[in-house]
């Protein structure tokens, strides 16, 4: 029903478009001009969430960067878990550039799970950034200290853990499988409606265990461990540029992923479960949001956003102002982005059925 | 004393900070562009706040603050204007103050009603400020005490608060809780995603096919300005517009605001108690404020000698709720700035605006409270400084705007109708919002005609899915202590907490009970025939039956999403089924068979379907040509045939309405509505 390739800034600045765009093209055949336009920044999700604070964040920034100074406003197309808002910038088609499209990997994750909500097709979009974060999973600071050495989960393997979550078949996916493949004992409580209700049910002591995206434990469990309450376990990890699971350059004191499970008895780095895990811990966190122009973009207009982002990190405050709203995320243009998009958004077959049956066996989540 | 040496310091800091030309300055300019977002009823802080991102980034942290905090800040007090004057909720803080604000406004007394609500706001404001300054600092383990079983007895408290709203009829009250609670639960359950009141099929439907269309939009639920408007400020305007006279029938505006002042200086121990409930239910994350100005006038019915009043214009009725909800701002701002976890959809904003100040190194979280205690201080008191100039201003206004009373109502209803209709818009931005208020309309008109519970409804509508959501978490993470042990198990269930909010709860429900029939929320109804009260008992039962059906079928896996629905229809069912034997038993003229057509069978001018066709011909006509074409039609024609001016006049009333509508798009930067014409031609803005 709702229609963005007729909107309001986009009509008033027809008139003064069409006769500028001419002379335009020509003075710069590889930038489009954005002067006196409004670019539509639409996040599938309300104006209350972790998207919403990212595309925040950059509007300003995109705005000054983007050829022309267009105004750059972020609309918001919240509904049915962000598949609603991705499924109408499906139906759209490329005009002039003022449309652009924030996800995230709520938006990922039904997409490679073949939920029958999903109508959109990543490969048909145009990534021009995409932003990365980590994730780190953290303990009562008793249970911690019964791990074993390099994080070995066997000493807390008869521990009843309660695990505040969002949903099996949200992000929370892949500390749930994480958790699984430790062998430890953890019942989700299902219900909670984002992470920092998570954190707030562990500081209230009714969760044991819990984990926090890169920026938030900066911000929220941090203080926890020093005053002696929570102690970090591992950190997920990052991807080197083989794509193994690395050390958080977030968190290098903190073991990864990969290192607390082959410290663990039990607990594969290979196999069908391992692959798994780590497909949708990419798709989830180094992919988590990316920023796309619609179906049919030209040339021109990737080139276009892609330069105003890159000219975005490449300021000399950017590690600064970046580091304090966003946490310290890898920000990727260009073959990069396009590399994590794929990594993101391809994931093994066999990873997929692992996952869609393991979902349906331990939570009798049934997709199709 | 460590409190003391800690805090003294860091207030001198936030004094300091806040008492500058330029931040005041700043203060100001957010309270006066509050003002004129929040006097219109459905739009509150999220649209305000959304308005002031773009100039966030890199802004001084303290004149940021200033502008937000003071927009954010008058919100619970200009939305007072739409409670009183039209009898429409301005925003979730202020509905209860519709129960006997808008009566007074009615007897002519509106000046007197907005001042004893705005020197209520005032003092809550203060207090709450007062309040937290010194409690923000040993706040953190107390609100850590409140875990889920608490949480779910606060809730089942709130919910306790239908007993007094009732009516005359409990059984009519409490089945319509659950009418309002089987509501909120349609759409995916909160702890399985499994879909209540909508065909699984409806999923695997193609692209743009109405079926899926519908999942995409009520799958996440009816929202709550939606239901809000739907159920209070539909059945008014149409209400008002039958009788097709102005609000008010008194040309004196009697009581001017002196004493509305005094009555609140009267009622100041009320006061104070609300706003003490105001900060604790605010204090707590999780509930939100929506409850609280209900449990600040139940509250106040309770503590009362002389219930004859309430819900006919009693002005402790108001002075009560409006006390609570601005005090609830500043009990608000523990669980976001300690924990930093949003109260509300505002205060989420806020959170994310916050980062974008400055160097972005004030962060809302745990911190807040070591490294930046003068910007926590400098917010509480910016939050009350903001009260005393918004306050200043709306009394300031309030003779002049309570004349809008006096105006013909038919002049006054398009143009409220067309705000009602762009605030629902908001909510999802698609027709189907449109849809849903016009539904939610005529559910809230038919309740009003049978004289069952409006409030009680909204309050089951509110309290569903923290109901839901704490009974399901408190039952699993209870029987995982019980497997542990038994008596970690009891510990847990039974704190001392929820020992006293059961005892609490007991007793508000018995006074309740016992006091229900004094307190009619929907006034004095009149009986009648038998037939219509009936047919409207067997609809509502019917829903009831459909929902227990369609939640029967959630498969066991999910029976968490199943529980709630399933009890709560089952309690529906029974108490539908005892009143249809009251029904079969009663006399005519029983308070049962309510029937307010009869009672205004003399005063109504014009017929239900007759005005209500005008709002219906909007909805289609947006339908096919798009909101601000139908608009300036029915604005025209309205004006022209119903209000009977002449077509110059409407011309010139559409030409301002349209005007006015299009220029508060623009700045909030929203679209319109679009119908079937816009799917085939590109138009220009606003007619897109």
């Amino acid at each position: 029903m709702t229609n963005y390739t007729s909107q309001r800034p986009l009509a008033l600045a027809l008139a003064l478009s069409t006769a500028m765009v001419g002379g335009q093209a020509m003075a710069d055949g590889h930038a489009i001009d954005l002067e006196g336009k409004t670019v539509e920044w639409i996040i599938p999700f309300s104006e209350t969430g972790g998207s919403a604070k990212w595309a925040n964040f950059y509007a300003p920034l995109l705005a000054e960067a983007l050829p022309g100074n267009p105004t750059v406003v972020v609309v918001f197309d919240p509904g049915a878990g962000s598949t609603k808002g991705a499924n109408n910038f499906q139906e759209m088609t490329y005009e002039d550039g003022t449309t652009i499209f924030g996800s995230s990997g709520s938006t990922q994750f039904p997409y490679l799970l073949s939920d029958p909500r999903v109508r959109y097709e990543y490969s048909d979009w145009n990534v021009v950034l995409a932003s990365g974060t980590g994730g780190v999973a953290y303990l009562p600071t008793d249970l911690a200290g019964m791990l074993g050495d390099g994080g070995d989960a066997s000493g807390i393997a008869g521990e009843d853990f309660i695990y505040g979550s969002q949903g099996a078949t949200r992000l929370d996916l892949v500390p749930l499988l994480a958790w699984e493949m430790l062998g430890l004992n953890v019942e989700p409580v299902f219900g909670i409606e984002g992470r920092g209700d998570g954190r707030l049910m562990f500081e209230r002591g009714e969760a044991n265990i819990d984990y926090q995206t890169s920026s938030s434990y900066l911000s929220g469990v941090t203080p926890l461990v020093e005053a002696g309450t929570a102690t970090p376990w591992f950190a997920f990890g990052a991807l080197d540029d083989d794509g193994n699971v690395v050390r958080d350059p977030t968190f290098p004191d903190m073991p990864s992923f990969k290192e607390v499970c082959e410290a663990t008895d039990g607990c594969e780095t290979s196999g069908p479960q391992w692959d798994a895990w780590k497909a949708f811990f990419t798709a989830g966190f180094p992919a988590q949001k990316m920023v796309f122009l619609p179906a049919g973009a030209p040339q021109a207009a990737i080139d276009t956003y892609t330069a105003a982002f890159e000219e975005v990190k490449a300021r000399a405050d950017f590690a600064e102002i970046s580091a304090a709203r966003l946490g310290v995320y890898p920000q990727m243009t260009g073959p990069a982005a396009q590399v994590a998009l794929e990594s993101g958004t391809a994931v093994p077959q066999e990873a997929k059925d692992f996952v869609i049956n393991w979902l349906s066996e331990r939570y009798g989540v049934v997709l199709q | 004393m460590d409190v003391f040496l800690t805090a003294m310091p860091a207030l001198g800091d936030a004094f300091a900070m806040i008492l500058q030309p330029h931040v005041i300055g700043y203060l100001v300019l957010g309270v006066v562009m509050g003002l004129c977002i929040g006097v219109f009823p459905g739009l509150g802080g999220i649209a305000g706040l959304s308005l002031l991102l773009p100039f966030m980034f890199g802004m001084e942290p303290v004149t940021g603050l200033a502008l937000m905090v003071g927009m954010v800040a008058v919100v619970p007090t200009s939305d007072t204007f739409a409670s009183v004057l039209m009898g429409i909720p301005g925003s979730s803080a202020s509905q209860a103050t519709v129960l006997d604000g808008f009566p007074m406004a009615k007897k002519g007394q509106a000046a007197r009603a907005l001042s004893a609500a705005f020197a209520s706001s005032l003092f809550g404001g203060l207090f709450g400020a007062a309040f937290l300054t010194f409690f923000i600092l040993a706040a953190r383990p107390i609100v850590l005490l409140f875990q889920t079983p608490e949480l779910l007895m606060i809730t089942i408290f709130g919910l306790s608060m239908v007993g007094i709203l009732a009516g005359r009829v409990a059984i009519k009250g409490v089945v319509a809780a659950c009418l309002g609670l089987l509501v909120g639960t349609i759409g995916e359950g909160s702890a399985q995603g499994e879909l209540r009141m909508i065909p699984r099929e409806w999923i695997f439907a193609d692209s743009g096919s109405f079926a899926f269309e519908m999942y995409q939009y009520l799958g996440d639920g009816l929202k709550l300005v939606i239901v809000g408007l739907g159920i209070f400020a539909i059945p008014e305007i149409v209400a008002l517009l039958r009788q097709d006279k102005a609000i008010s029938d008194k040309a004196n505006l009697g009581g001017g605001w002196l004493e509305g002042v005094k009555d609140w200086w009267a009622n100041l121990w009320l006061s104070m108690r609300c706003s003490l409930i105001g900060v604790i239910v605010g204090v707590i994350p999780g509930l939100g404020g929506s409850v609280v100005d209900w449990i600040a006038y139940g509250h106040t019915v309770q503590t009362a000698k002389d219930k004859s009043q309430f819900g006919k214009g009693d002005v402790r009725g108001v002075i009560g709720p409006e006390s609570s909800n601005n005090a609830k701002e500043g009990g608000g701002l523990v669980p976001t700035l300690l924990f930093g976890i949003p109260g509300s959809g505002s205060m989420a904003i806020f959170i994310s605006a916050v980062a974008l100040l400055g160097s972005g190194s004030i962060e809302v979280g745990p911190s807040m409270l070591k490294n930046n205690l003068d910007f926590t201080y400098a917010i509480v008191w910016l939050l009350a400084l903001a009260n005393v100039v918004g306050t200043l201003i709306c009394i300031a206004a309030s003779g002049g705007i309570a004349k809008l009373t006096n105006i013909r109502f038919a002049l006054l209803a398009p143009f409220l109708f067309m705000i009602i209709a762009f605030a629902a818009f908001q909510s999802r931005q698609e027709i189907w919002d449109l849809v849903a208020l016009f539904g939610i309309g005529l559910l809230g008109i038919l309740m009003r005609r049978f004289d069952w519970s409006r409030p009680a409804f909204l309050i089951g509508f509110v309290l569903s899915g923290p109901v839901e959501r704490y009974t399901n978490q408190a039952y699993q993470i209870g029987s995982s202590r019980f497997r542990r042990s038994f008596e970690d198990g009891l510990e847990y269930v039974f704190s001392p907490i929820v020992i006293i909010l059961i005892i609490i709860t007991l007793l508000s429900v018995v006074i309740g009970l016992r006091q229900a029939k004094n307190i009619q929320a929907e006034g004095d109804v009149a009986s009648g025939s038998k037939r219509a009260p009936l047919i409207f008992l067997l609809a509502v039962m019917g829903y009831a039956a459909v929902a227990y059906g369609n939640a029967s079928l959630v498969p066991d896996f999910a029976k968490t999403d199943r529980v709630i629905p399933i009890f709560v229809a089952t309690i529906a069912l029974i108490g539908a089924a005892l009143l249809v034997v009251q029904m079969i038993r009663a006399k005519e003229t029983d308070a049962i068979f309510a029937d307010r057509e009869l009672q205004d069978a003399d005063v109504n001018t014009y017929g239900l379907w007759a005005t209500l066709a005008w709002f219906a011909g909007l909805l289609v006509a947006t339908a096919l040509v798009g909101f601000i074409l139908a608009l300036a039609g029915f604005l025209l024609l309205f004006i022209r045939f119903r209000a009977g001016k002449s077509w110059g006049y409407a011309a010139g009333y559409t030409a301002f309405g349209i005007t006015f509508i299009c220029a508060m798009a623009w700045t909030l930067n929203r679209d319109f509505p679009p119908g079937l014409l816009q799917g085939a031609f590109d138009l220009p803005w606003p007619l897109t």
